[in-house]
């Protein structure tokens, strides 16, 4: 029965039913003096979603989190959840709880005491505080080690405690910042399975931070990708991959080549290359994805465009291989085959039309 | 690594400080607290236990030794009440005066302690400033005679001048609790009284303790304060002791009583270490 629960919250997951609204972030901003950390963001979380917010190293991804948690003021904006306005509470009157990037587990508290905090500062019976606590650590598989102190245990094992002393509270939205970026790579892929079917089984809204795009991919509903404290595009990582929005996009999600077109009267001409494009005249940015080139063989495809190069670089990687291919015009294009291609010269490139998606160009900012 | 001349080099200085000044005076004190002394102030090299008898059994001894604990005891407390919020405050409310304030914590200690000692005694005095405040808004008719010359001014000055000892550490250990601990105790829902008495507060005990032994042991002893201040009934330990070595000459009890205090205060000193450690977290 509960097996069959289970795959059913996955299928509601997976399907992306319109889900309510939880939380409404609307025209946030925030400076820190002359330094603008975050401008004019806005973003809904729904229920039961799992958001990633992706975004490099001062992007101001943490600090819309914060803001979130209620550890920092926005200079403008607010947050609401539901009819409530967020961002006028204290942080211990939200019903938002945190996973910190150092998991800031009470040191003098013992694992099981660190779990219970929440509860016991809530004031909730001692017969209900210690049935939830147990299920907590049990979720997390970490029942044994109840009486440690957490300078005793791994980081990975601090971790999961850091986790169950969130969720046992039961909050509507749980913020995760990049609580993984301290364990090793074996571990963290680990955990990102885990932490994701976490997720779906307690249905509550995760906000998770991460700078990884490959995190965010595997673990993400829906990806808001953050740049100079602006929303680049908010997606499915299906849609993020195959339709970025901007150059920026197109670049951090994955590789990719960027074309800089010139389209004319339903053509797009970009030095050696040519194709349809329906887009009005003038200068375009077109997004070719790597895998969506091919090694050419016959007659050309209809609606394909191709072009002739020489191989400079082959990297053989399994399942695939990386070619970096200098075309006829000077251009090089980064290619991604199927592996087993064999060593290459000279190669005929082949891709079609539709492939290479229009996208705006992301301006400089700061 | 290096070679056996220079750590010879190196430790000898120190080494030789510590035996001349610290170890031999100890040791020699040891052997005085064995002795007596005739009526004809001699002092004989007999080994027996008659001094510790007579600290154990003549009032005047362990009856200030018990007064001038129970001196020190309230400047510990008085030190702790006003030093810890200080400290807090300095640690997470100043802001960007935080290094202002620091200083100013610091600056007292520049002082000379009989300077500060002196400048209680014209604030408390009959004359003193405070007193003829007092009488001129008319809200004492007569000078409060218990002001000065008594436990009370010797407790006051001492508070004064130990504060900042137990300011120090007390701020060190709050300095070291890493913010994010309040940030997740807020987040989980506690007020920040809560977080103050479950996070805050337990997490600095190792200052407290490091704090409150320093007032403790620093007042127990004191002996300009009780001199300059303390009349008669505000005398401490330490005065006996000087009197003993010096007009009375009994440098046997004297010694006794110096070896009593020396145990007090290093079992303290033990205590509080332990204390110190069952509280470290890192």
């Amino acid at each position: 029965m509960a097996s069959i629960t289970t795959a059913g919250a996955a299928l509601v997951n997976n399907l992306s039913v319109a889900r309510p609204t939880l939380l409404s972030i609307r025209n946030v901003a925030k400076n820190f003096g002359a330094n603008l950390v975050l401008r004019n963001v806005s973003l809904e979380v729904s229920e039961g979603e799992f958001l990633t917010i992706l975004g490099e190293s001062g992007s101001g991804k943490t600090t819309l989190l914060r803001i979130i948690a209620g550890f920092e003021t926005a200079t403008s904006g607010e947050l609401w959840m539901g009819t409530e306005r967020l961002d006028q509470l204290p942080p211990y009157r939200r019903r938002v709880n945190t996973v910190f990037q150092s998991y800031a587990l009470f040191p003098h508290l013992s694992v099981e005491q660190n779990v219970e905090y929440g509860l016991r500062v809530a004031k909730r019976p001692a017969a209900e505080i210690a049935q939830r606590v147990a299920e907590a650590l049990d979720r997390v598989k970490m029942t044994g080690y109840a009486r440690a102190k957490p300078s005793k245990i791994s980081g990975g094992q601090q971790q999961r405690v850091a986790l169950a002393r969130a969720l046992v509270n039961r909050p509507r939205l749980l913020l995760l910042d990049e609580p993984l970026s301290a364990l090793d790579a074996n571990l963290r892929r680990q955990m990102q399975v885990e932490l994701k079917s976490l997720q779906r089984d307690v249905g509550i809204s995760f906000v998770f931070v991460t700078h990884d795009q490959e995190e965010a991919m595997v673990m993400s509903d829906r990806i808001a990708l953050l740049r100079s404290g602006e929303l680049e595009q908010v997606a499915t990582p299906r849609e993020i991959y195959s339709r970025p929005a901007t150059a920026y996009v197109a670049q951090f999600i994955g590789h990719t080549n960027l074309l800089k077109a010139e389209v004319r009267a339903g053509v797009a001409n970009c030095g050696a290359l040519s194709w349809t494009a329906s887009l009005a005249d003038g200068p375009a940015v077109f997004s070719l994805r790597p895998e969506n080139i091919h090694v050419a063989g016959g007659a050309p495809a209809a609606g394909a465009a191709r072009v002739r190069g020489r191989v400079i670089h082959q990297a053989f990687h399994g399942a695939t291989e990386f070619m970096r291919v200098q075309c006829v015009d000077g251009r090089v294009l980064v290619v991604r085959t199927a592996g087993g291609l064999g060593l290459q010269d000279e190669a005929e490139l082949e891709f079609f039309a539709a492939d290479a998606i229009p996208v705006r160009e992301s301006p400089e900012r700061k | 690594m290096f070679s056996r001349a220079y750590k010879i080099a190196v430790a000898a200085p120190p080494l030789l400080w510590v035996t001349v000044f610290l170890l031999v005076p100890y040791a020699l004190m040891f052997c005085y607290s064995f002795w007596s002394v005739t009526p004809a102030q001699n002092i004989v090299h007999s080994w027996n236990f008659e001094n510790y008898k007579e600290l154990l059994e003549k009032p005047v001894y362990w009856e200030t030794l018990l007064r001038s604990m129970w001196i020190a005891a309230r400047v510990m407390m008085f030190s702790l009440a006003l030093g810890y919020p200080l400290a807090y405050f300095l640690s997470f409310h100043a802001g960007k005066h935080k290094d202002l304030l620091y200083q100013m914590v610091i600056i007292p200690l520049w002082v000379s302690y009989l300077v500060r000692a002196y400048a209680w005694k014209t604030i408390l005095g009959s004359d003193g400033v405070l007193n003829t405040l007092l009488q001129y808004v008319h809200v004492t008719r007569h000078p409060l005679e218990f002001l000065l010359y008594s436990p009370f001014a010797v407790v006051l000055t001492l508070t004064h001048i130990y504060t900042p000892f137990t300011i120090l550490p007390i701020y060190a250990a709050l300095e070291h609790i890493p913010r994010n601990l309040v940030e997740a105790s807020h987040d989980l829902g506690a007020t920040p009284a809560q977080t103050f008495w479950r996070v805050i507060f337990p997490l600095s005990i190792p200052g407290v303790v490091a704090g409150a032994t320093f007032a403790f042991v620093l007042s127990l002893g004191d002996f300009l304060a009780p001199l300059l201040l303390g009349g008669p009934s505000g005398i401490m330990i330490s005065n006996i002791v000087v009197s003993l070595f010096g007009a009375a000459y009994n440098w046997p009890m004297g010694a006794a009583i110096s070896l009593g205090m020396l145990l007090i205060v290093v079992s303290l000193l033990f205590l509080s270490e332990r204390l110190e450690k069952r509280w470290s977290f890192s």
